[in-house]
């Protein structure tokens, strides 16, 4: 028990380094899984092609690979980044898959008449995604999208073996140090973890309640 | 030059300016020849109702006018200008055709005003309080301006189909389609939306109606255009189609409905 009261301040530094990775990752991976849903839906058979074959390709890849990629594949092709940003571009790139996925689920969930009512009083493919589809679609997948981020802050202690010294990594420093606590420290990890992760399904019930509009 | 006569009327309308031409247009879905050789064109301020039977073609005929269904061939012309393929330009031709929807198809997010304003804003430019001003005075022209803040899920489905028509007069289209847009209503609901639909004929708007109320058909239309399997078989004013219709898959399609 004192082994995780002791050392509070690593599990806060801890922590704060996975909630920037989520916040980042999450961002960044949210805003272009949506991008890349709607090139999947575009009329431009190029781009249906080329969101589908992203998608496949990231979404069968285990994540630690796209990790490995990113942090030993990329420095050979002489980008030199921080690990941290390794990570973020790892994390963004793998999660930008599953967002999509959730994201068209939505949009093949709008009824067709929205965008042929869209369409025929002039809107064009990206003004009716924008103004008409999407705000309905993303309505229909907070908790899909939801288990996603959850996913997303869980896939982060993925970064804890590329050196980035988040909240799994400094945990195992702590249960090295204090050998005699293990199940405590880690016990506590998940507890940390816990909170980033029920805050992110409360979220999906608020949202949810509160974008629903129809009847 | 063969390309200097291409926006020349035509010689069997010479003298006359249709706003709405199509010529010899083909579909299919598959196999399946859902329009057959259609040649039909209207006039400004003309009302034309399309009936036949289910699966006839007509709502597919009414799509195809703004391309909402593309065509295998032939050609579709409003006012003079031939459909383009896609693109900006289809958008800006669209735009100036409005579309009544058998199932509304406001968007379901929006409250009516931001409906009716969408269009304005976004395709036309106007400035929002230029353009909900003028949503407003459509709304109470089709009878809900008290419901101008309200989701289309919160109001009848007659009210919903008049905002719907306000949506697309909010463009100020050239001509009106409206595919069927009683069909889904409740009966007693079936009349506001039909009032409203005479008060625009009134005034003069260009209307392709796909109906299956006989009596709009007779009041309110000046040409009722009549389809089986995907071809026109009869064109004639309301009086003379309804008294005394030319050929037996007509005459036979008004003896089943009549007689309710």
């Amino acid at each position: 028990m004192s082994a995780v009261l002791d050392n509070l301040p690593i599990y806060v530094t801890g922590l704060a380094w996975t909630l920037l990775l989520t916040l980042i990752a999450g961002s960044v991976s949210l805003l272009a899984g949506t991008l890349l849903a709607a090139a999947r839906i575009s009329p431009v058979p190029l781009l249906r092609a080329g969101g589908a074959l992203y998608v496949h390709v990231l979404r069968n890849t285990p994540i630690t690979i796209v990790f490995f990629f990113a942090a030993f594949v990329l420095p050979q092709l002489g980008i030199s980044l921080s690990y941290f940003t390794f990570a973020v571009i790892a994390l963004s790139l793998y999660y930008t898959a599953f967002f999509c996925e959730a994201v068209r689920a939505g949009i093949n969930a709008v009824s067709p008449g929205q965008a042929e009512a869209a369409r025929a009083i002039g809107l064009g493919f990206g003004q009716t995604l924008c103004h008409v589809i999407l705000p309905q679609a993303l309505r229909s997948v907070v908790p899909p999208l939801i288990n996603v981020l959850i996913a997303l802050i869980k896939s982060t202690a993925v970064a804890s073996a590329f050196g980035v010294a988040e909240l799994l990594s400094n945990a195992e420093a702590l249960a090295n140090a204090e050998s005699n606590a293990v199940l405590w420290v880690l016990g506590a990890t998940c507890l940390f973890y816990l909170l980033l992760t029920v805050p992110a399904g409360l979220l999906a019930s608020y949202l949810e309640a509160k974008l629903v509009f129809n009847s | 030059m063969q390309f200097a006569v291409e926006g020349a009327p035509a010689p069997a309308t010479a003298g006359r300016d249709p706003l709405i031409v199509l010529a010899g247009v083909n579909k299919f879905y598959g196999s399946h020849h859902v329009l057959r050789d259609v040649d039909l064109s209207i006039e400004r301020g003309e009302v034309v109702v399309l009936i036949g039977p289910s699966g006839s073609g007509k709502s597919t005929l009414c799509r195809t006018i703004n391309r909402l269904e593309s065509i295998q061939s032939g050609r579709i012309t409003i006012d003079r200008q031939a459909l383009p393929e896609e693109g900006a330009e289809l958008a800006r031709l669209r735009s100036e055709v409005g579309m009544v929807f058998q199932s509304f198809n406001l968007f379901a997010h929006m409250t009516l005003l931001q409906n009716v304003t969408l269009g304005p804003i976004k395709v036309r430019g106007l400035r929002r309080a230029d353009a909900e001003e003028k949503a407003m005075a459509l709304l109470e022209r089709v009878g809900v301006g008290g419901h101008a803040h309200k989701l289309p899920s919160q109001i009848s489905g007659g009210q919903q189909q008049r905002a719907a028509i306000a949506r697309a007069l909010a463009m100020e289209p050239k001509a009106m389609l409206f595919d069927e847009p009683t069909s889904a209503l409740d009966p007693e609901m079936i009349n506001e939306v039909l009032d409203v639909m005479r008060g625009l004929a009134d005034s003069g708007m260009t209307m392709i109606v796909v109906t299956h109320e006989m009596g709009f058909a007779r009041s309110a239309a000046h040409r009722v255009v009549f389809m089986d399997q995907g071809s026109i078989l009869e064109d004639a004013p309301p009086a003379a189609f309804f008294e005394n219709p030319r050929c037996e898959r007509a005459r036979d399609f008004l003896s089943k409905i009549i007689t309710h």
